[in-house]
C-alpha cells in the first residue's frame, strides 16, 4: 500500500513544498496589484510629478492637493462636496439595511416555512442569478419613470433593495440551521417573528455579513441610478458626481488625472476596508454557496 | 390568529406536523422581497421580452412588430453581425470561461498555502471585482494615454519593445485586447471565492481513501476528488463568472465611447446601449438585450450539464 504522505490542502504552517506554488501565483498577484497601487500613488502625487516625463510611477513628495482641488471643484459648481456625501451615505445605509432585512426574511421563510410557492420563488430567484442587469436597464429605467419614482431618493434606493445573489447567499446558510433548534422555539411557544430574530438571526451573521458586503458594492459604486432616474443635480449620488469630474477632466488634461486619482480612491476604499474586516465571515458563507 | 390559539394549537398537534403543513407566515416573511422582486429584476425581463416584439420609441405607444426586431437583428445589422457577436463571442470565451478556468486554478493554489499568506493573496486577487470596471475606467485612461506621457507607453518605450507611442483606446486593434485584459484583471469576484471556499472545505479524508484507491499525482487528485466533491460551488462559481463578464463589458464604451472606435470593442451590452439610449430604438434594443439574456443562459445549461448534480 502506498504510503498517503498527507495532502497539503489548506496546511497549516510553512513548508517548503509551498515556495513553487508560491512563484507560480506571485508573478499574477502582483499584476493584479499594480493598478491599485497606482491609483493610491497617483492619488497623492503633486503637480510637479503627475507632469514629470518620463511619467514616474511612485510618489516621491506625497502631498494632499489633488484632495483638496477635489473639494474645490466642487464648490464651484454650485453643489458642494458634501452633498453628494450626505446622499450616497444615505442611500447606501437606507439599502443595505432595507436590503439585509428583507432578505433575511425571505431567507428564512424559504428555507424553514413550509408553503406553497416556495420552490418556484426559490427557482426564480436562481434563474435571476444569471440576469445581467445592464441588459434590462430600459424597461427598468420604463418602470421607474411610470412609479413617479424620477427625481426621487425612492428612485436610488428601491431598485437596489433586492439582491438575488443576496437572498441566494443568506437562504443557503440558513439551511444549515438545525430544524431541532427551532423545532424547539416552537415548543417553548416562540411565534415565527420570535424565531426570526432570536433564533435565526444570531446564527446567521456571516451570511448577513457576507451579503452585506455585496450590497454595498452594488450601491456605493452605482451610477446608473444617479445617470437615468434623476435630474435633480442635488439628489444624485457621489459615485455619479466623480464618475462625471473623471470623465470631464481627464480627457485631456495631466491635472485633471491626479482629481480623479483621488476621486476613484475615495470610492474604492470603503469596500477595501469592509471587505477586510469582514474577509473570515465571507468565506465562512462561501462555503455554502453551491448550486445543487 | 392570536396567541393563545396558537399554543394550543401548539399543543394538539404536534410541531413538527405544523411546520410541514402549510404554513401562511412564509408568505409574510418572502413578500417585502417578493414585492421588490417582481416589480424592479423579473417585471423588466418580462417587459424587455414584450418590448422586443414592437416598435417603441420611448415617446408613442409601441407598436406590434412581431419577429421583425430579431429578423434585422440576423438579416440587417452589419454592426451586430460583423462586429458585435465576434467581439462578444471572444470576449465571453476569454474572460468567461477563461477567466473561470483561471479563478479555478488560482484557487487551487491559494488553498495549498498557509492561512496568513492565503487570506492575502485572496484580498489582493479580489480587490478588482470590488468596485465595478466603472469606477476603474478613470484609471485605465490613465495608463493607456495615447502619448508618450502614458505609463504604459512610457514603460514599454523604455524597455524598447515600441518605438513610438501607440494610441491605445483609438486603435482598432488594441481596443478589445485592451478590454479583454480589463476583464480578466477584475474576474476574480464572488465566484472566485466560492471555489475557494469549496476547496478548504472538501473531506480530507476523501483524499486518504483516493491515495489508498491508486490517485497518484495532485492533477488526478483534482480531477477524481476535489471537483466532484464542489460541484455546486463550481456551478454557482460559472454563474457568477459569465455573467460578471457580461456585466463588465460596460467598460469598453467608458473607454473608448459609444460606438467604441470601429466597433473595434463593441460588445453586445454596448450594442444594447447605444440603441436604446443613444437611437432610442427601445424595440430594436429589447431584442438584443433579450439575445445576450439567452447567451447567459446557455453558457449556464452548459455548466450545468457539467456541475450540475444528475439524478
Amino acid at each position: 500500500m502506498a504510503a498517503y504522505k498527507g495532502h497539503q490542502m489548506n496546511p497549516d504552517k510553512f513548508e517548503k513544498s509551498q515556495i513553487k506554488i508560491i512563484l507560480l501565483v506571485l508573478p499574477l498577484v502582483i499584476i493584479t496589484a499594480i493598478p491599485i497601487v497606482f491609483i493610491f500613488f497617483h492619488a497623492f502625487k503633486p503637480m510637479e510629478e503627475l507632469f514629470a516625463f518620463p511619467p514616474k510611477f511612485i510618489t516621491l513628495h506625497p502631498t494632499l492637493d489633488n484632495f483638496r482641488k477635489l473639494m474645490k471643484a466642487s464648490r464651484s459648481a454650485g453643489i458642494p462636496i458634501s452633498k453628494y456625501v450626505f446622499n450616497s451615505i444615505f442611500i447606501t445605509v437606507v439599502v443595505v439595511f432595507g436590503s439585509l432585512l428583507i432578505s433575511t426574511m425571505a431567507a428564512y421563510s424559504l428555507s424553514k416555512l413550509r408553503f406553497k410557492g416556495r420552490l418556484t420563488i426559490m427557482k426564480i430567484n436562481q434563474i435571476a442569478l444569471m440576469f445581467v442587469s445592464c441588459a434590462v436597464m430600459i424597461p427598468r429605467y420604463l418602470i421607474v419613470n411610470k412609479l413617479g419614482l424620477v427625481d426621487t431618493f425612492f428612485a436610488q434606493i428601491l431598485p437596489l433593495m433586492a439582491l438575488p445573489v443576496g437572498l441566494f447567499l443568506i437562504k443557503q446558510f440558513v439551511d444549515q440551521v438545525p430544524d431541532s433548534l427551532i423545532e424547539a422555539a416552537y415548543m417553548d411557544g416562540a411565534k415565527e417573528w420570535t424565531i426570526y430574530l432570536k433564533v435565526i438571526i444570531p446564527l446567521i451573521k456571516p451570511a448577513i455579513a457576507t451579503a452585506a458586503i455585496l450590497v454595498f458594492q452594488q450601491v456605493w459604486t452605482n451610477i446608473e441610478a444617479s445617470n437615468y432616474y434623476v435630474n435633480d443635480e442635488s439628489l444624485k449620488s457621489l459615485a455619479f458626481y466623480m464618475n462625471t469630474l473623471a470623465s470631464t477632466s481627464t480627457s485631456n488634461t495631466v491635472a485633471g488625472q491626479g482629481i480623479s486619482a483621488a476621486a476613484s480612491l475615495i470610492m474604492f476604499l470603503p469596500n477595501l476596508i469592509l471587505f477586510c474586516i469582514l474577509q473570515r465571515q465571507v468565506m465562512n458563507t462561501m462555503a455554502y454557496s453551491g448550486i445543487k | 390568529m392570536s396567541e393563545k390559539s396558537l399554543l394550543k394549537k401548539n399543543k394538539q398537534t404536534s410541531s413538527v406536523g405544523r411546520r410541514m403543513h402549510s404554513n401562511p407566515n412564509g408568505y409574510w416573511f418572502v413578500l417585502p422581497y417578493a414585492l421588490l422582486f417582481a416589480v424592479f429584476i423579473l417585471a423588466p425581463v418580462v417587459m424587455a421580452v414584450v418590448l422586443s416584439f414592437t416598435n417603441f420609441n420611448a415617446i408613442q405607444f409601441p407598436k406590434f412588430v412581431g419577429f421583425l426586431n430579431y429578423i434585422n437583428l440576423i438579416t440587417s445589422d452589419d454592426t451586430f453581425m460583423k462586429f458585435v457577436l465576434p467581439n462578444t463571442v471572444k470576449y465571453a470565451l476569454i474572460v468567461g470561461v477563461g477567466g473561470y478556468i483561471l479563478s479555478f486554478l488560482l484557487a487551487w493554489a491559494l488553498a495549498n498555502l498557509p492561512k496568513g499568506l492565503r487570506t492575502v493573496f485572496a484580498l489582493i486577487l479580489y480587490s478588482p471585482s470590488m468596485t465595478t470596471g466603472v469606477a476603474m475606467a478613470v484609471l485605465w485612461k490613465i495608463l493607456f494615454t495615447g502619448d508618450q506621457t502614458g505609463y504604459i507607453n512610457s514603460w514599454l518605450m523604455s524597455i524598447g519593445a515600441i518605438d513610438e507611442p501607440i494610441i491605445w483606446l483609438v486603435n482598432t486593434n488594441y481596443l478589445l485586447p485592451i478590454v479583454i485584459i480589463i476583464g480578466l484583471w477584475s474576474s476574480m469576484g464572488v465566484g472566485f471565492l466560492s471555489i475557494l471556499a469549496g476547496l478548504l472545505n472538501v473531506d480530507e479524508s476523501l483524499y486518504e481513501a483516493a491515495a489508498i484507491d491508486g490517485v497518484k499525482n495532485r492533477f488526478q487528485e483534482m480531477i477524481y476528488v476535489t471537483i466532484p466533491c464542489m460541484k455546486p460551488q463550481m456551478l454557482f462559481a460559472a454563474v457568477m463568472q459569465i455573467v460578471g463578464a457580461f456585466q463588465n463589458g460596460m467598460i469598453s464604451t467608458l473607454l473608448a465611447g459609444n460606438p467604441t472606435p470601429g466597433y473595434a470593442a463593441q460588445l453586445i451590452v454596448n450594442h444594447v446601449e447605444d440603441y436604446g439610449f443613444i437611437r432610442y430604438e427601445m424595440g430594436y434594443a429589447a431584442a438584443v438585450s433579450v439575445v445576450l439574456l439567452l447567451i447567459v443562459q446557455i453558457f449556464s445549461k452548459l455548466s450545468n450539464r457539467l456541475f450540475g448534480e444528475k439524478e
